[in-house]
């Protein structure tokens, strides 16, 4: 079963996956007969002229020409404008254009154009004239359009009660051109829900809670979902390469690197407006676009630098806010276009003008500052040093288009900025160059955007070069990884450090001051993973060829503290070490219990597979699987609990770990039970079968008379013994013992005695 | 385990096969020279000098008498094994892959080559098992392979099938006697080449190793397919260990395909499987090329491997090996044990 495009439009489909009603082509299959019949599609029908006699018809043709110009190429004669029988013209024409995108192009953007004060122009084409102009073809009644009964549709969210009742996680693998969803089974091999053929044709991801498996195909994205794996929506976007949700799922942005091209015989779902464009924005719920744009081109700052570049697209272009109510695009340089769901209108009708902007990000959580009481949504965005203007960092908040606070940075090269998860932080990474520009520094300012006034604290000044960042997730910890030289094309990646940094204790809920915590040199290191929950973080060098270590670190050990660090809320201690060889991939379990690296065969072709940590670093599992490719977890939505629900947990979390322990103990015991029982039933079926064969082929050998090999071996040996035992007789035979004594005497003395 | 390493030959190695008492080894290789070596301390006896080619096969008859060999120079050769006097050569268009004496001694058959026109055949040959005897020139059956060609073939328990394993991933079974094919069964991956098929003791049931990284335990009578052995690299040999229920594979990557991270990523390693239970039970590291052929000595005392490398590594086991049981194999020895004794002190 290939859930493919092509095959979704085929009418000979006999799968049970998707209903065939769902697909309406009929709309389309009339329109493209209808113009095989006919070819006047470079025809149009113009309504709506001012009616003139014939001397004055020359005058409006030309008048009507200079209008009717601007879409395409028409000419005097290829205007038909008719005379009545009053020696007046008929207040329409006939115009031709040199090709039918031409026509489709003028009643896209003439018709109700005004022609003077009194006249409005409408533009149809022939064929539509013809098709929906004539007696009888178009319903003079009014009948309601049939609202289809309600169906119930499955549970969406099904997948948060795991019928072992152990709250598994399910995650995708992609390997070969199979993609299948399974239980994570720990140490045992994943429980498998679904496994499909080609389901996708590049790759797959999950919508940002879970409820989504999205594929992707050269007509479009599809997204399944639901216990039985079937088809939810279908967004046709030609050639689309990426996918991108709002978080929370209500809407889909689609890119292609090809424009929309829209054939003549129209789209099933797009318009001719979307012709040329590279995003859709759909709302996913309807399925249906809400707007398209085309892509800008990125050499805003014409240097020769950028020309150098291969043109990059920045994704996602369309950035959306922590709620899904606005949807942002960067004009660099310029402005940022906010845009308002579900309308796509911008935003007060015009782009936020921002002189040399180059860089914005929303804040990923709705956040409710000091003594602000009104709705708003946050970004922040900076701008480089302008002649004499400084740099600037700054937060925006929208609708208000409010500055809520700026900084103004000196001698910037770079910034970047890094939201902690709950908004509560932001940090924002400057890069500076001294006067000669021949050295950098980095310097860390962390906006407390939660506190009255939004105070800005400058952490640290790092001499390296920082290479990456990440805040703890709901925490207030982040690790940076620095590294001596600016990473270039050398042989031998540089070593790198790891610092870790946390706020000083203060007192009542206060957050102190950041503090650097710890920093580890001499490492490979340059990716950090944070579990969801926070707490633990793994740091990994990942994608290189030469060290492939995960390090698994606690940074609330329950251990003694070192004395240095005892004003610090961390307290900082390695777990585990890890070594997966060629990892190119690492990710958190949405839970923050088990960890999964991978190394895909998108980036080599080494020991593809992938292997599972519990979060202190223990490998649980590895698996070798040829052209494995990709990995993902299913995200979870966010919990329905309460605060003090939670809390309450958290309280009795010694007697659950009570329980779920023992039912570990038991399923582990009667799973060993269930292994030594197939031993054991697998060696008696051996020897059962082996009884019966050996039996067997006794009977068929004294039946056919052939002798047993080893009797023939017997038989060679005793022969051998034999001649040996002859050879020997007969040398024994042969053999005559002479004895033979000697004696010689040597001397002769004699002696008398007396 | 200490291995012995062998390292007579010049190049990679082809086959190796123990005689059935288990002392001595024949080894042949691409460097055209038949070496026969004491199992048990890898001292060579001597070589076997005649081939033109690279040779592919080899194979001793039940008692050590004659020694049939296969080579690129497109001859199937008769060797007496004492004096290492060449009996007889058969010429054939192509070059011959394998050979293999039936478990009386008294047949031979040839896999020869698919090439230059000539479709791939299986040959018998009648063999008198006497050393001054006169061989007789004419093939005794012709099977031709029409399909896919065979890469391994074998004589099954009372010489009654031909079985065949082809370059397509089939196994197919033949009438011993009149050649015709009884079955044809897609037992490996579809195009996969089955690289190796070998007996167990009493040939109704052998292994076969295949390009698709898979070993399987199949039955001579029916083709049944009792056990899959899943390795992580195309595997060119295996063996089934008599005395204890293991299997033995061997492979590794092609040299075409090895990357320079070398050793690690060869996969050069003879591995040890569960004959019942298909589970890896342990691995032997040494070759540093892909492992050509495996050999279980049939007296159960060890093995030996050939490499791409040119090495011979014999290896004998050691305590650890006959000590090793999985719970349920000792409950059921203890069983037989209890049962004999029982049995036992009844007779008395």
């Amino acid at each position: 079963m290939a859930p493919s495009f092509d095959h979704l439009r085929e009418e000979d489909l006999d799968e049970e996956d998707f209903d065939m009603d769902e697909v309406d082509i009929s709309d389309l299959r009339e329109k493209y007969e209808v113009q095989l019949e006919q070819g006047y599609d470079a025809f149009v029908v113009i309504d709506g002229l001012p009616a003139v006699t014939a001397e004055q018809k020359p005058k409006l043709v030309k008048f009507l020409l200079k209008k009717l110009n601007t879409v395409g190429r028409t000419s005097e004669d290829a205007i038909f404008m008719p005379l009545g029988d009053d020696g007046m013209t008929l207040r329409f024409a006939f115009v031709e254009y040199s090709s039918p995108a031409e026509a489709a192009a003028a009643v896209r953007q003439l018709d109700l154009v005004p022609l003077d004060k009194k006249h409005t122009l409408r533009v149809n084409k022939l064929t539509d004239v013809d098709r929906y102009g004539r007696e009888g073809r178009v319903d003079e009644e009014y009948t309601p359009p049939a609202i289809e009964p309600f169906q119930e549709k499955e549970h969406l969210r099904w997948f948060m009660a795991d019928p072992a009742g152990r709250g598994r996680d399910q995650f995708v693998m992609f390997r070969g051109d199979t993609v299948g969803v399974f239980w994570n089974n720990e140490k045992d091999q994943p429980e498998n829900i679904v496994d499909r053929q080609q389901w996708t044709e590049t790759f797959v991801q999950w919508s940002p809670q879970g409820t989504y498996l999205t594929s992707v195909h050269a007509q479009g994205v599809l997204l399944w979902g639901g216990a039985s794996w079937s088809r939810m929506r279908r967004f046709p976007h030609p050639f689309v390469n990426l996918v991108a949700f709002s978080p929370n799922e209500k809407y889909l942005v689609t890119w292609s690197n090809r424009p929309i091209s829209i054939p003549d015989s129209g789209h099933p779902v797009l318009s001719l407006d979307d012709d040329g464009k590279n995003y859709i924005i759909w709302d996913i719920e309807t399925a249906k676009p809400l707007r398209s744009f085309a892509q800008q081109d990125v050499t805003g700052a014409a240097d020769d630098h950028a020309q150098k570049k291969p043109a990059k697209f920045p994704w996602p272009a369309f950035k959306w806010s922590a709620d899904d109510k606005y949807v942002a695009r960067l004009n660099q340089g310029t402005s940022i276009s906010v845009y308002e769901l579900p309308k796509m209108n911008l935003l007060d009708k015009s782009a936020i003008k921002i002189e040399g902007v180059m860089d914005f990000e929303w804040a990923p959580a709705s956040v409710r500052r000091d003594g602000v009481k009104t709705y708003e949504q946050l970004f922040c965005f900076w701008t480089p040093e302008i002649g004499s203007n400084p740099a600037r960092v700054a937060l925006m908040s929208v609708p208000s288009k409010q500055i809520v606070r700026s900084l103004n940075l000196f001698s910037v090269s770079d910034v970047k900025m890094h939201w902690q998860s709950e908004a509560s932080y932001l940090c924002v990474k400057v890069d500076r160059h001294s006067k000669s520009k021949k050295s950098q520094a980095t310097t860390l300012e962390i906006f407390r955007v939660k506190e009255k006034g939004v105070p800005v604290e400058v952490v640290d000044t790092v001499k390296d070069t920082v290479i990456n960042f990440a805040w703890e997730p709901k925490g207030d910890r982040f690790v940076i990884i620095t590294t001596t030289e600016p990473v270039g094309a050398t042989a031998v990646p540089p070593k790198t450090s790891v610092s870790f940094f946390c706020p000083e204790r203060a007192k009542g809920n206060a957050v102190g001051n950041f503090k650097h915590l710890r920093t580890l040199d001499k490492k490979n290191s340059n990716a950090i993973y944070w579990s969801p929950k926070g707490r633990f973080v793994v740091i990994a060098a990942v994608g290189n060829s030469q060290s492939s270590d995960l390090e698994f670190y606690d940074l609330d050990f329950e251990g003694e503290k070192p004395e240095a660090e005892k004003d610090l809320t961390a307290n900082l201690q390695q777990m585990n070490l890890a070594d997966h060889y060629g990892v190119t991939d690492i990710e958190w379990d949405p839970s923050g219990r088990y960890v999964a690296s991978w190394a895909s065969a998108w980036k080599h072709s080494m020991e593809n597979g992938y292997h599972l940590y519990d979060f202190r670093g223990e490998l649980l599992r590895e698996e070798a699987i040829e052209k494995f490719k990709q990995f993902a977890w299913r995200p979870r939505p966010p919990t329905l609990l309460s605060k003090e629900e939670q809390k309450q947990v958290r309280k009795n979390l010694r007697e659950y770990s009570r329980i779920f322990e023992q039912e570990d103990a038991e399923r582990i015991s009667s799973a060993d039970v269930a292994v030594v029982e197939a031993r054991r039933r697998l060696l008696n079926e051996w020897y059962a079968w082996r009884e019966s064969i050996e039996e067997e082929v006794d009977e068929e050998r004294a039946a056919l008379g052939l002798p047993d090999p080893e009797e023939l071996l017997r038989k060679k040996a005793e022969e051998i013994e034999k001649a040996r035992a002859a050879a020997a007789d007969a040398e024994k035979a042969e053999e005559e013992i002479v004895e033979e004594l000697m004696e010689e005497v040597l001397e002769e003395t004699e002696e008398i005695i007396n | 385990m200490r291995p012995i390493l062998l390292a007579g030959h010049e190049r990679a190695l082809t086959q190796i096969r123990y005689n059935r008492d288990g002392d001595l080894i024949f080894s042949v290789s691409k460097d055209q020279v038949i070496c026969v070596w004491f199992s048990h301390n890898g001292e060579r006896l001597g070589t076997y000098r005649g081939h033109q080619g690279a040779i592919w096969t080899i194979d001793i008859d039940p008692t050590s008498t004659l020694l049939a060999s296969g080579s690129a120079d497109n001859t199937i050769r008769l060797w007496e094994i004492k004096t290492g006097k060449l009996l007889k050569t058969w010429d054939f268009p192509t070059a011959v892959k394998r050979v293999e004496f039936s478990e009386d001694g008294t047949k031979l058959l040839g896999v020869t080559e698919k090439r230059m026109g000539h479709l791939g055949t299986i040959v018998v040959l009648d063999i008198k098992p006497d050393v001054d005897a006169e061989q007789a020139d004419e093939k005794a059956l012709t099977i031709v392979c029409q399909e896919s060609k065979a890469t391994v073939a074998g004589w099954s328990y009372l010489s009654k099938y031909i079985i065949a394993g082809h370059e397509d991933g089939s196994v197919s079974q033949y009438d011993a006697k009149t050649g015709d094919l009884i079955y044809n069964l897609p037992i490996h991956e579809l195009n996969q080449p089955i690289t190796d098929l070998q007996w167990s003791h009493d040939r109704t049931y052998f292994i076969t190793a295949s390009k698709d990284k898979t070993a399987k335990l199949i039955t001579a009578k029916d083709l049944e397919v009792l056990k899959t052995y899943t390795a992580d690299t195309p595997l060119n040999s295996a063996t089934i260990t008599p005395k204890k229920d293991f299997v033995i594979l061997g492979g590794g990557q092609a040299a075409m395909d090895v990357t320079t991270t070398a050793a690690r990523q060869g996969k050069f390693e003879a591995r040890f499987y569960h004959k019942i239970f298909e589970d890896e039970i342990g691995r032997v590291r040494g070759h540093f090329g892909p492992l050509n052929t495996v050999a279980a000595d049939p007296t159960g005392k060890g093995y030996a491997s050939g490499g791409e490398d040119g090495y011979v590594r014999v290896h004998h086991f050691d305590k650890g090996y006959y000590d090793f049981m999985y719970e349920v194999e000792r409950e059921r020895a203890n069983k037989l044990a209890q049962a004999q004794a029982q049995a036992g002190t009844a007779t008395a």
